[in-house]
């Protein structure tokens, strides 16, 4: 194991979060705040409590994970692509280092700063809303898991983006469908039938549900059903990572 | 001024002795690359411990293909490379520990400093933090009052001694310049030249490209050309220089001529110089040079002679020669 570099890649990309820290974590926390005064205090003041709790407090999770994967899959991709675009991924690629870890300090580092943003924001709900906590371990759980996955995913994104436009199309056209539609602003079986089945293929809706229910004891599907999701999840997303570095597969000619 | 230290042998690496085994052993390389074109045809190459290798070659010829495949960055079609004894795809680790590159293209990170990107490369390749080292190569290196310099703000020169003091800072064994002086300015290449001395006195290994014939008439111990993905001959410099090396003998004239004497056409005679010399080709590996007999021949045509001079071709005359017979 090479234990040197992957300090060495975690070290870069956390320094590279500090020169950005500022900006990564404004927009989020001021867009946070927008959604807690728009649908929790204005339209949640109408809004009758969900399976009892409170509205503003019953989006908080949703919220947060919106944030959480924003974040992971910005930074998992940022990344590993920036090294392919400016040519210094030659760098990497002739360092005597395994993919996995290239993979622990790229997308340890993509998770960390998500972790980061992740707790701010829930710091910043805790300001608008009530928010207890009944299971913190799992909370945490749901919270790691979740960061590690979506900054691999990221990862992935970045090493198949072949410009900035692919880059920016899966975090700007696929990530806020599946959060809207997943179940963090309302519960599902607020839907017509139809649309709750639907709704049970999109992976976003598992994410959410548990994580809602770390912090309520509310939830759309079983919270242990959730769990294994993001799990299943997360191994899909290492099994490709491992066939893109046997492959070379966008990295290597 | 001294270099950096060589990096050790692992210690569980075989012992070479003193009639070592080659450091860099390529066989029969070759690269296909996506587009179906051919960059490598089967290129062997021993490249042995110590020594400078100077790869000459055209644009496209193979080069960057080559010593990217040895450093890991591109996959080989067909073929073997070992490093050390080490094949460079199932031993990667073992190889790249000792192997240095610095790139052709002058690719940094633009929003860091000079001594971060240079520590960040000891990092990769698994070396503890060494700021002494670092700086010793920096100053070297004459970087060391730009080391919190944002790359971004260096000049293309600059950039191009970044890349080196990051290849240095992990000490490899062997150290692949790729065209390191490709669009450097003339002082920076004497210094470069310089470098490289120094680093072969601490036992590294170096294989340079270049498309400068000079710079590999003036530093390299060997010399191979390559050429449409095909190494067209390895020779030590030394004895490519005789053995294809032709000499010239140009006689100046008291009076001109307008035509070659019939007398002498028995000789590969010009004209030069509007009539006011005579030049001859000759070849220095021969076992007679014709000299005299021509100076004789002379002579007899009662020619007044008014100085005589002698020419060794260059390395450049013998690879245009190489490359040109290849079309
Ligand atoms: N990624 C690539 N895809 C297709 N062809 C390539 C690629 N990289 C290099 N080539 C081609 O391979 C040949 C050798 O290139 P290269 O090894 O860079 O030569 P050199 O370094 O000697 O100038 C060139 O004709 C080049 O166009
Ligand atoms: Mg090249």
């Amino acid at each position: 194991m090479n234990i040197e570099a992957i300090k060495s890649i975690y070290a870069f990309e956390m320094a590279r979060t500090r020169r950005t820290l500022m900006q990564s974590v404004v927009s989020p926390v001021v867009s946070t705040s927008l959604y807690f005064i728009v649908f929790g205090a204005a339209i949640g003041s109408r809004v009758q409590e969900i399976q009892g709790v409170p509205y503003g407090a019953f989006i908080a999770p949703g919220l947060i994970m919106l944030t959480l994967l924003n974040q992971c899959i910005g930074n998992g991709s940022f990344g590993i692509y920036f090294p392919k675009f400016t040519g210094t991924i030659y760098e990497i690629l002739s360092a005597p280092i395994s993919t996995a870890e290239i993979v622990i300090g790229y997308v340890g580092a993509a998770a960390t700063k998500g972790l980061i943003i992740g707790t701010i924001i829930l710091a910043t709900a805790s300001l608008f809303v009530d928010i207890t906590i009944a299971h913190p371990l799992l909370m945490i759980l749901f919270f790691v898991l979740t960061a590690v996955s979506f900054s691999l995913f990221g990862f992935m994104i970045g090493i198949w983006a072949k410009d900035f436009e692919q880059l920016n199309i899966i975090p700007m056209l696929v990530v806020p469908p599946l959060v809207f539609l997943g179940g963090s602003f309302y519960s599902i079986d607020m839907l017509p039938p139809f649309w709750q089945t639907v709704s049970h293929f999109n992976p976003v809706l598992y994410l959410v549900s548990g994580f809602r229910w770390s912090f309520f004891e509310i939830a759309d599907v079983n919270p242990w059903i959730s769990l294994a999701i993001v799990v299943a999840f997360l191994g899909a997303c290492l099994a490709v990572t491992a066939w893109i570095f046997r492959t070379g597969y966008k990295l290597k000619n | 001024m001294r270099g950096p230290a060589p990096a050790g042998i692992p210690s569980d690496l075989p012992s070479h002795g003193y009639c070592m085994a080659p450091i860099v052993r390529i066989e029969n390389l070759t690269k296909h690359y996506a587009t179906g074109f051919q960059a490598l045809k089967g290129v062997s190459l021993d490249i042995e411990e110590g020594e400078i290798l100077a790869l000459l070659g055209p644009n496209g010829a193979g080069k960057t293909t080559m010593i990217s495949i040895v450093c890991g960055i591109v996959t080989p079609s067909g073929g073997r490379v070992t490093v050390a004894g080490h094949d460079v795809v199932k031993d990667f680790r073992r190889t790249r520990e000792i192997i240095g590159l610095v790139p052709q293209e002058l690719t940094l990170d633009a929003f860091e400093t000079v001594s971060n990107t240079v520590a960040f490369s000891r990092g990769l390749h698994g070396k503890k933090p060494d700021p002494a080292l670092i700086e010793q190569i920096l100053r070297e290196l004459s970087l060391w009052d730009k080391k919190d310099t944002m790359l971004r703000h260096l000049s293309g020169g600059m950039r191009r001694r970044v890349l080196i003091a990051k290849a240095l800072s992990y000490e490899p064994k062997v150290l692949f310049l790729d065209e390191p002086t490709a669009g450097v300015d003339v002082t920076l290449r004497k210094e470069m030249w310089q470098l490289v001395e120094r680093l072969r006195a601490t036992g590294v290994t170096i294989i340079l490209t270049t498309h400068y014939i000079e710079e590999a008439e003036e530093i390299a111990d060997r010399i191979g050309v390559i050429n449409k993905g095909e190494i067209l001959l390895v020779e030590d410099k030394a004895a490519l220089m005789k053995k294809l090396g032709r000499k010239q003998l140009t006689v100046e004239l008291a009076e001109p001529l307008s035509a070659v004497p019939e007398a002498l056409s028995g000789f590969r005679l010009q004209l030069g110089n509007g009539g006011q010399s005579l030049v001859y080709d000759y070849d220095t590996a021969g076992e007679r040079t014709g000299i005299t007999g021509l100076l004789a021949a002379m002579a007899e045509q009662g020619l007044r002679l008014k100085d005589v001079s002698t020419e060794q071709s260059s390395l450049e005359d013998i690879f245009v020669e190489l490359v040109g017979a290849e079309k």
